[in-house]
């Protein structure tokens, strides 16, 4: 079992805490929150670098039925994905922006209004431009956690604690679910 | 037949004036990464703009040291994708209107395929099947160019990153061990102090296909240093960078041997790196195969490459409509 999910707390701000013991449960952690997706919805993920933001999302894509490669959007930005649903996924990466104008470049609000659902890696930096109803991933590495001993070998990915944090009304009435699709035995 | 070639889909304002796709005739690279550097990397906004002030006094260059005067010309080229959308935008714009002012059919280019492009402009006797590795800050690609049934060269993607691309790493581990932008010189000035094997960083998907992955080195980068805060940061920086060498070459030397491939031939901008270069002609001479390591400056971004590469596409497709659309996400005609 890679994934345990720690607890979860209600409104006002309602938070599910996760521990993810490898690469494969972030990208379970991602097809949870990927089941629960709708058009027009905002996930922005926070962590540093090489967290596991972009494996979150490539678990996320592939709950939705996105087919082919998911890769970082670092050098273009955005890469849009079509889902099974019909829907567009949107993939962003803020990382290399300076100015909350570039966002607005981006026409990241505009293609969440035609019906696309956005995740934005780096997304703290892009929120004031997006709508307030959003949830927040904070992925962060948890070096405390039981089983993961440091130093390890160079190669092991680590242990991850996410954070989901509901923002507004959408996303706080799909926590209890969310809860329940990350304790459901997930690989 | 003489094109005038523009480039800006990233932080290189360029362009050149080539005849028949092979006959170098000018060719102005203006790098905007000085700009770019109190950032940590390419910023959009920043580059559209550098474009738009860099762009006539290149073109007015390029024009004046190939010696040629528009009504010499027989083209105008310009890359439409993959790139930055507002970067694309500033040479794509400007060559449609050299295009129809001059009454010149306008090419659009495919970057990538210009990539591919670049190792004919400097050895035209290239044969095929070649294998090429195709490593730069949005990319990691693994194609063979292969003579198809009509006479033109197809290209079959082998593998690429499902993850991160190689220059990306790069960058993103320059800018978390402090070592500035861009990523890949940085990197290596710093390795040639360091041990390449004193951590032995994980060779991402080694032996499991022609596929890459980069991300789980990066993250192994970050452990490595938060738990050695004290590690020297030349050997941190020459043993990524060994990694990363040593997974490019494995896999392209794999594919070389599964097509039969006369030569392996390197583009794009991490094929700057000097350490990949020696090792692709280490493995070429051991293998007996040709290896085309283009001029360091053939592989970062240029508008020669373009300006040859839209000869070929204006023989076989003809030209680009006027109002065709820049694709940020272009990708590259496989079969």
């Amino acid at each position: 079992m890679s994934l345990v999910v720690l607890g979860q707390r209600e409104g006002p701000v309602g938070v599910v805490e996760v521990l993810a013991r490898t690469p494969e449960g972030t990208a379970a952690c991602g097809a949870a929150v990927g089941r629960l997706l709708r058009p027009g919805d905002v996930v922005l993920l926070g962590g540093e670098l090489g967290a596991g933001k972009t494996t979150f999302t490539q678990g996320l894509a592939r709950a939705l039925g996105v087919e082919g490669a998911v890769t970082s959007p670092t050098f273009v930005l955005v890469h849009s994905y079509p889902t099974k649903a019909g829907w567009d996924l949107v993939h962003a990466d803020v990382w290399r922006l300076q100015q909350l104008q570039e966002v607005i470049d981006l026409a990241i609000p505009e293609l969440i209004e035609q019906g696309a659902a956005a995740v934005i890696e780096w997304g703290e930096k892009a929120a004031p431009a997006l709508p307030s109803d959003c949830l927040h991933v904070a992925i962060g590495y948890d070096e405390e956690a039981p089983g993961a001993e440091l130093p390890g070998p160079a190669g092991a990915e680590g242990v991850r604690r996410l954070e989901l944090k509901a923002t507004g009304p959408g996303w706080e009435g799909r926590l209890g679910e969310l809860a329940r699709h990350l304790a459901g035995g997930q690989p | 037949m003489k094109v005038l070639a523009i480039e800006t889909s990233c932080d290189e304002t360029a362009a050149a004036v080539v005849e028949d796709g092979r006959r170098l005739l000018s060719s102005v690279v203006s790098s905007q990464s000085a700009l770019h550097k109190a950032f940590g990397g390419v910023v959009p906004e920043v580059a559209s703009r550098a474009h738009l002030e860099l762009l006539g006094p290149v073109v007015g260059e390029a024009m004046q040291r190939a010696g040629t005067g528009p009504a010499e010309l027989d083209a105008v080229a310009a890359t439409i994708g993959p790139g930055l959308i507002g970067s694309l935008l500033v040479g794509v714009s400007a060559a449609k209107a050299y295009a129809w002012s001059w009454g010149l059919p306008f090419v659009g280019v495919n970057h990538m395929e210009g990539h591919l492009h670049a190792a004919f402009l400097e050895d035209p006797k290239l044969s095929l099947p070649t294998v090429v590795l195709l490593v730069s800050g949005g990319h990691t690609m693994l194609i063979c160019m292969q003579g198809g049934d009509d006479g033109q060269v197809e290209y079959r993607l082998m593998g690429e990153t499902i993850d991160d691309a190689a220059g990306e790493a790069f960058d993103k581990v320059a800018r978390y061990l402090g070592l500035g932008y861009p990523g890949g010189p940085a990197i290596e000035r710093t390795a040639r102090d360091g041990d390449p094997t004193a951590i032995s960083f994980p060779r991402g998907l080694a032996g499991a296909g022609y596929d890459f992955s980069f991300s789980g080195l990066k993250t192994a980068v970050v452990r490595y240093v938060r738990a050695h805060p004290e590690v020297w940061v030349a050997d941190v920086a020459a043993s990524f960078q060994e990694a990363v060498v040593d997974v490019l070459v494995a896999k392209a030397r794999k594919a070389a041997a599964e097509v039969q491939a006369r030569a392996i031939c390197i583009g794009g901008g991490v094929a700057a790196n000097s350490a990949l270069r020696r090792r692709v002609e280490e493995i070429c001479r051991a293998d007996g195969r040709a290896a085309f390591i283009p001029s360091r400056a053939m592989c970062t971004d240029n508008a020669a490459m373009i300006g040859a590469t839209a000869w070929y596409r204006l023989r076989s497709d003809g030209p680009t409509p006027l109002d065709a659309p820049v694709d940020p996400n272009l990708k590259l005609p496989l079969v």
